[in-house]
């Protein structure tokens, strides 16, 4: 099989790294070969966080090429702008109905682009939203985001959706875990 | 069994295969997790070394006794850990010895991008570059094994994208190693000039062993592929290199020194062209070089026509950096578009920011450190001038009082965190005193070596693995060292911090401020949020001045605004506030 490539972006605190580890541990269940870089340290301290997940038959790099992104899960929509020179063509968007202010943005010296999905959209056809904050809110904890966004990526993915769970369950506090299911289920259906 | 892991957990579970007895290391990005997986092995002895020189000598010590012994660290901390290297270079190993460093291409939190690979060239050690995490369980297992065989330390140099990529390793059991006891060898453990003259015979005679090894060795990989085109590369360039040009004949070296040059000859003669992809600097295309052989890299005289190198030497490389090299990569069809940049902040609530509020209130220069304080730096607070390296803003400010006299002094601080401070800040405090320096230096202590993820540290009373250990008094140690004004103060109480800094600056002499709180994160006990009342705020923005991510301005009303789910309720924006506007 082609090698799939997903970009995962979005603020150091929003559950980037997990998110793509539930993602490649997935992939391994499903009997795929998994890579995954990202990187620790600077960017977690409310900076841009970016993760890579690639699987297939047997991957080298960790590192998607630019132009080779078969999905950006996004959890800012800002920070989706940032890497769609990463996009393959056709490849999908998706995007969490989420902004978190950067600094210069709070203090006033810049503006959050107030149109940046609008814009996204016009350049990726195949853009979809995913209000992660309301679907969490839902499954019942503000959370659960990374794993609704983690739903919705599933189904644009042709891994069965029970192996998705198992990863899930596997690596959240086993008094969440039904909260979780939930989360994902939310993500999937919407 | 298989598992996905990171390179540095795969490192970490290689060593205790091996059998590893002792682990001393400092921590340091990308290299922290490595200590960090090692520390929930029982069988094994890991601590939180002070600094690199001493982790490196406490592994030298338990390998004098025939234990296994590993240190890891960034690649910087080997610059601080170079001096016991060489030592051991001379020395070798009696239990294995395994320097573990880990290099930022690209500086995704370093202060350059030091090739440690030349370490292992100066030194005159071998180096094994692991290019995904099985190889570096693989390599980690392995320098154990070449350290005691060829009487060596092993430089084991992983990068950030092996350190923190994730992938597919299959796991092994681990062979008990027991140490061999400590038998007296003064001809080899004591380095006088007489000894170690016949040290470096042996240390230029293990290098032709060595590299009679690695002709044969199973790291080194020949893949053959299409003749026309022949790769040499290590590490994670490999990888890269791989997905551009997977037709190519590649020859990947996992043991980068010394070079198996027969290995290489019979590569280059077996293809058409060869080209050496690797990251940073040319290290094995200048060597390949000095061979006798034709090859294309990174070195800018490659290209008589446009002068242009092709491979880059700064930055990090990536499958895309590599396609473009080459000419090979297409244009995106999609073009990113530009939003505003999301550098990293100081948290809300964090401790430190009210020592860089009252510091550039002050309008003080500030000699700066490293660590999450370093990012007191950005605007609104603007409050740091210098950084050189951890210990460096002690001294800094000490060398600009001896070239501009006490004046200079008055309006300087050195600002050091806790975990610098024992790192490496204590021997320059020492140095300013014994000099009749005059300064104020000012340790943030919050009680944890915050930047690489919250590592304990000689005062914050545990351990690695969270057991009690001593508290080691900051302020005790400013007084020990000779230092007669010395205060502590609350960073949280704006009005005392600034007091005790205006105070300190003033003092003739060495003084010290040390502004203790903990870090917001230790243990995530916040305060409830505060709110901003509109009708009192007039929009003065002088809270703004803080750069509390959770404060934003605006709004139909021009007003400042608290977001309650990022508040951690320290109340400085509250003191701070002429109109008592934040309220809980
Ligand atoms: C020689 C060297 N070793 C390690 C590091 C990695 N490093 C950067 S900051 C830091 C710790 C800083 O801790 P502390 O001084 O307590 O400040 P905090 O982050 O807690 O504010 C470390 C270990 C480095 N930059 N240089
Ligand atoms: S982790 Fe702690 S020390 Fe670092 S910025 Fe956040 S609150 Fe401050
Ligand atoms: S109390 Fe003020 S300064 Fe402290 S975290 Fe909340 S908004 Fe920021």
């Amino acid at each position: 099989m082609k090698t799939v490539n997903i970009l995962i972006c979005g603020v150091g605190g929003q559950g980037v790294l997990l998110a793509g580890d539930i993602i490649a541990e997935t992939a391994i269940a499903a009997g795929h070969d998994a890579k995954k870089s990202e990187v620790h340290g600077m960017a977690q301290r409310g900076g841009s966080v970016v993760s890579h997940v690639r699987y297939g038959d047997k991957v080298n790099s960790p590192l998607i090429r630019e132009g080779e992104a078969d999905v950006i899960l996004s959890f800012e929509e800002m920070e989706t702008a940032r890497y769609l020179d990463f996009l393959a063509p056709g490849g999908a968007v998706i995007v969490n109905r989420q902004q978190v202010l950067p600094m210069t943005v709070a203090t006033g010296q810049a503006q959050y682009p107030a149109d940046i999905v609008d814009r996204i959209k016009a350049q990726v056809p195949n853009t979809k939203l995913c209000d992660g904050p309301a679907l969490s809110e839902q499954a019942g904890s503000a959370k659960t985001i990374n794993v609704v966004l983690v739903g919705a990526l599933a189904r644009q993915l042709d891994i069965p959706k029970d192996t998705w769970i198992a990863t899930i369950s596997s690596r959240v506090p086993p008094k969440t875990v039904e909260i979780n299911r939930k989360a994902f289920e939310l993500g999937y259906g919407g | 069994m298989k598992k996905l892991l990171s390179g540095n957990e795969a490192v970490a579970r290689g060593a205790w295969e091996a059998g590893v007895n002792v682990v001393s290391a400092y921590p340091g990005t990308p290299s922290t997790e490595i200590l960090e997986n090692l520390a929930t092995y029982p069988e094994v002895y890991a601590e939180l070394a002070t600094n690199e020189k001493v982790g490196l000598e406490v592994a030298a010590g338990a390998s004098f006794g025939g234990a296994r012994a590993l240190t890891c660290m960034k690649h910087v901390g080997l610059n601080v850990a170079a001096d016991p290297l060489f030592s051991m270079a001379y020395i070798g190993a009696t239990g294995g010895f395994v320097v573990v460093t880990a290099d930022d291409p690209g500086m995704h939190s370093s202060q350059n991008e030091q090739d440690n690979r030349y370490y292992a060239k100066m030194a005159k050690i071998p180096c094994l570059e692991p290019s995904d995490s099985q190889e570096c369980l693989a390599f980690a297992k392995l320098a154990f094994e070449l350290s005691e065989k060829f009487d060596t330390p092993v430089l084991l140099r992983l990068t950030t994208r092996v350190s923190h990529s994730k992938g597919v390793v299959e796991l092994g059991r681990r062979a008990e190693h027991t140490p061999s006891g400590y038998v007296k060898d003064i001809a080899k453990r004591i380095t006088i000039p007489a000894h170690a003259r016949k040290m470096h015979v042996k240390v230029e005679e293990r290098l032709r062993r060595l590299a009679e090894y690695g002709e044969t060795f199973a790291g080194n990989t020949v893949g053959k592929g299409d003749k026309k085109l022949g790769i040499i590369t290590s590490g994670i360039s490999y990888q890269y290199a791989r997905d551009v040009f997977p037709e190519a004949s590649f020859l990947k070296l996992g043991l980068t020194y010394p070079l198996p040059k027969k290995l290489i000859a019979d590569f280059i003669r077996s293809v058409d062209e060869v080209y050496v992809i690797e990251e940073n600097d040319p290290f094995l295309e200048e060597q390949i070089k000095a061979e006798g052989y034709f090859v294309k890299g990174s070195c800018a005289y490659d290209n008589p026509v446009t002068g242009k190198d092709r491979v880059p030497i700064t930055g990090e490389l990536d499958p895309t950096v590599v396609a473009r090299s080459f000419g090979l990569q297409r244009e995106p069809p999609v073009q990113p578009i530009a939003v505003p940049a999301r550098p990293p902040v100081l948290c809300p609530g964090c401790p430190h920011r009210g020592v860089f509020y009252a510091i550039s209130k002050l309008k003080l220069v500030a000699t700066g450190d490293i660590g999450c304080y370093t990012l007191g730096m950005m605007e609104p607070l603007g409050a740091m001038d210098t950084v050189i390296c951890m210990g460096g803003s002690v001294t800094a400010a000490m060398g600009l009082e001896k070239a501009l006299g006490p004046e200079m002094a008055k309006r300087t601080v050195a600002v050091i965190g806790d975990s610098t401070f024992f790192h490496s800040g204590i021997t320059g405090l020492i140095d300013m005193v014994y000099n009749n320096a005059q300064g104020t230096v000012v340790i943030l202590d919050n009680r944890i070596t915050a930047m690489t993820g919250h590592q304990q540290n000689p005062g914050s009373g545990r351990t690695l693995q969270g057991q009690p250990a001593p508290v080691l008094s900051i302020e005790e140690i400013c007084r020990a060292c000779g230092v007669q004004d010395v205060r502590v103060v609350d960073p949280l109480d704006l009005k005392a911090t600034e007091a005790a800094l205006k105070a300190a600056a003033g003092h003739p002499g060495v003084s010290a401020v040390i502004a203790q709180s903990p870090c917001i994160l230790i243990d995530k006990k916040f305060k409830p949020a505060l709110h901003v009342d509109e009708d009192a705020c007039v929009g003065c923005k002088l809270c703004l001045k803080l750069g509390c991510p959770a404060i934003s301005f605006g709004g139909a009303r021009k007003k400042s605004r608290i977001d309650p789910n990022f508040c951690t309720g320290c109340e400085v924006c509250a003191s701070l506030c002429p109109k008592q506007a934040m309220k809980r």
